[in-house]
């Protein structure tokens, strides 16, 4: 009990963090399945979801603002691919990778060359933002917040992708593309949608993310999206249940090392996480299962 | 129905089909037989729009369809059984069924009591993911999931690879049935015997080229079709 009360406000603090990761975390992993790619740009539109905030709250007042920034960073997730990956729809995989990896750094020296590399400081949504104190433990009410909306968004997103028809066309296509053109599927009409969704999410990420965090850099978004790539790794890349596990379980035990006072080390669990996933259950704990029957 | 006119098709680097014609009138059951890589199953594909042709002309109900994207040709009532069968094993059948209707806006409920009807097995097994199914139950859902799409031409791509004879026999004896109902159909397979008792008009396909066509009983008795196709 002792170490319940001690560690109250790491645990809480790990699961909005988690629920955090899990919003971008669900992106990577869509994206994974439908496009077999990783998209390394993820982090840095979640970062670009930040500093847009910034801007738009500058002039704006939130209630514009916040709806403004989902639908700025829905539209850029859909150009983001239609630019870039979609004309390389029949290369080698590993030309449309370095594709993404181009796009991350566009979006870091575009943000470099907007804010002039200073941090800025994210603006304060009023509620979200205030304190309140749980079993003797002080927070923000974000970290209350945050894993009840993630698990309404995720339900949602499950229900949409198993209940409707763009989700049987988004299942279909994650599995068979010509097949799927045979359809009658636009396979490139559920691609943005996915793309849609995925950068949704990961705005909606942002703006919990941030206003824990005070100040976004152009380099903000390297480090949360690569830890939740390894989440997405970890619950098995392709499923959405595995990626919002693995995006609690990392966040959680993050936050509980730091706890311990070893926050030097929080980083390094995380990757260190990853090389022991690979070698021990690369699928991940919900990994892919070859069903094909020849 | 569907005219083809001097089709010219590349595929990976090679020529594959060098310029073919022919014609499948409305209600018929024509078949395409050849060996491997005689570019059967490309002229299908480039019909369907999943490859592009380098020259030649489509036309479908009097309307040229050369190059135009796979879901318009579907809409215009072509659907394509692909080789393979290619259902999605990690669906339900249901769920197979309700994708092949994926154009349609109308009520699919009575589309799916035909199917059923044609093949009771998939009735039984709807709420099963279609990766259970045997291989011949899974050509009756790759069949039954084109059907949903109400096709007025549809094209299969080899039915019998892979399946028991007795299976083979079951799946011909549906297309007929299918035939029957009003649905033209465009067959090709390697199973020659068995295509050429079914179909009204054959069409041999060698190396690109056509280069015998008749009734299929005529294909049936000719002895360079016996020699060739029929393994007597």
């Amino acid at each position: 009990m002792d170490f319940i009360n001690q560690n109250l406000p790491y645990i809480l603090a790990g699961i909005s963090v988690g629920g955090q990761y899990a919003l971008i975390a669900i992106g990577y992993t869509m994206v994974y399945g439908i496009l077999r790619l990783i998209n390394f740009a993820h982090g840095d539109l979640f970062m670009a979801a930040g500093l847009i905030m910034i801007y738009l709250t500058a002039s704006l007042p939130l209630y514009i603002a916040i709806p403004l920034d989902l639908i700025i960073i829905a539209v850029l997730g859909f150009l983001i691919e239609r630019v870039a990956y979609k004309p390389l729809r029949n290369a080698p995989r590993m030309s449309i990778m370095i594709s993404a990896i181009g796009v991350s750094y566009l979006l870091q020296n575009v943000a470099l060359y907007v804010t002039g590399g200073l941090a800025k400081t994210y603006p304060t949504i009023p509620w979200i933002s205030n304190s309140v104190t749980i079993f003797g433990a002080t927070t923000k009410v974000v970290t209350l917040v945050t894993p009840v909306l993630t698990l309404i968004l995720v339900v949602a997103l499950v229900l949409l992708i198993n209940n409707t028809k763009i989700g049987m066309a988004m299942r279909a296509v994650s599995r068979d593309f010509e097949t799927s053109q045979l359809m009658g599927i636009k396979i490139n009409t559920v691609i943005s949608v996915t793309f849609i969704i995925g950068s949704l999410l990961a705005a909606v990420g942002s703006m919990l993310y941030f206003t824990n965090y005070t100040a976004v850099t152009p380099i903000s978004g390297s480090m949360p999206g690569l830890k939740c790539f390894v989440a997405a790794v970890f619950g098995g890349i392709g499923s959405i249940p595995g990626a919002v596990i693995g995006a609690f379980l990392i966040g959680i035990c993050e936050n509980i090392i730091k706890g311990l006072g070893w926050t030097t080390f929080s980083d390094a669990f995380t990757f260190a996480l990853l090389i022991v996933i690979l070698i021990a259950k690369p699928t991940g704990l919900f990994g892919e299962k070859s069903t094909d029957k020849v | 129905m569907l005219k083809i006119t001097d089709l010219k098709v590349n595929y990976g680097g090679i020529e594959a089909v060098k310029g073919i014609s022919f014609e499948v009138p409305g209600k018929s059951i024509v078949t395409l037989i050849g060996a491997n890589g005689a570019g059967k199953s490309t002229t299908l594909r480039t019909i369907s729009g999943l490859v592009r042709p380098a020259s030649g002309k489509i036309e479908f109900l009097g309307e040229d369809i050369t190059g135009m994207d796979v879901p318009t040709i579907v809409s215009k009532g072509i659907t394509l059984v692909p080789e393979g069968r290619r259902i999605f094993p990690d669906l339900t059948v249901l769920e197979n069924l309700r994708l092949g209707a994926y154009l349609r806006k109308d009520n699919i409920d009575s589309d799916l009591n035909w199917i059923f009807d044609l093949f009771p097995r998939l009735k039984e097994r709807q709420w099963q993911l279609g990766g259970t199914l045997s291989g011949g139950e899974q050509q009756m859902l790759a069949v039954g999931r084109a059907l949903m799409s109400r096709p007025k031409l549809l094209m299969m791509d080899e039915p019998s690879l892979g399946l028991a004879p007795l299976v083979v026999r079951d799946i011909f004896r549906i297309i007929k049935r299918i035939n029957e109902e009003g649905v033209t159909i465009l067959l090709i397979e390697q199973n020659a015997n068995m295509a050429l008792q079914t179909a009204d008009i054959g069409y041999v396909l060698e190396t690109g080229r056509i280069t015998m066509s008749g009734t299929g009983s005529e294909l049936l008795s000719n002895p360079a079709v016996k020699e060739a196709y029929l393994g007597s």
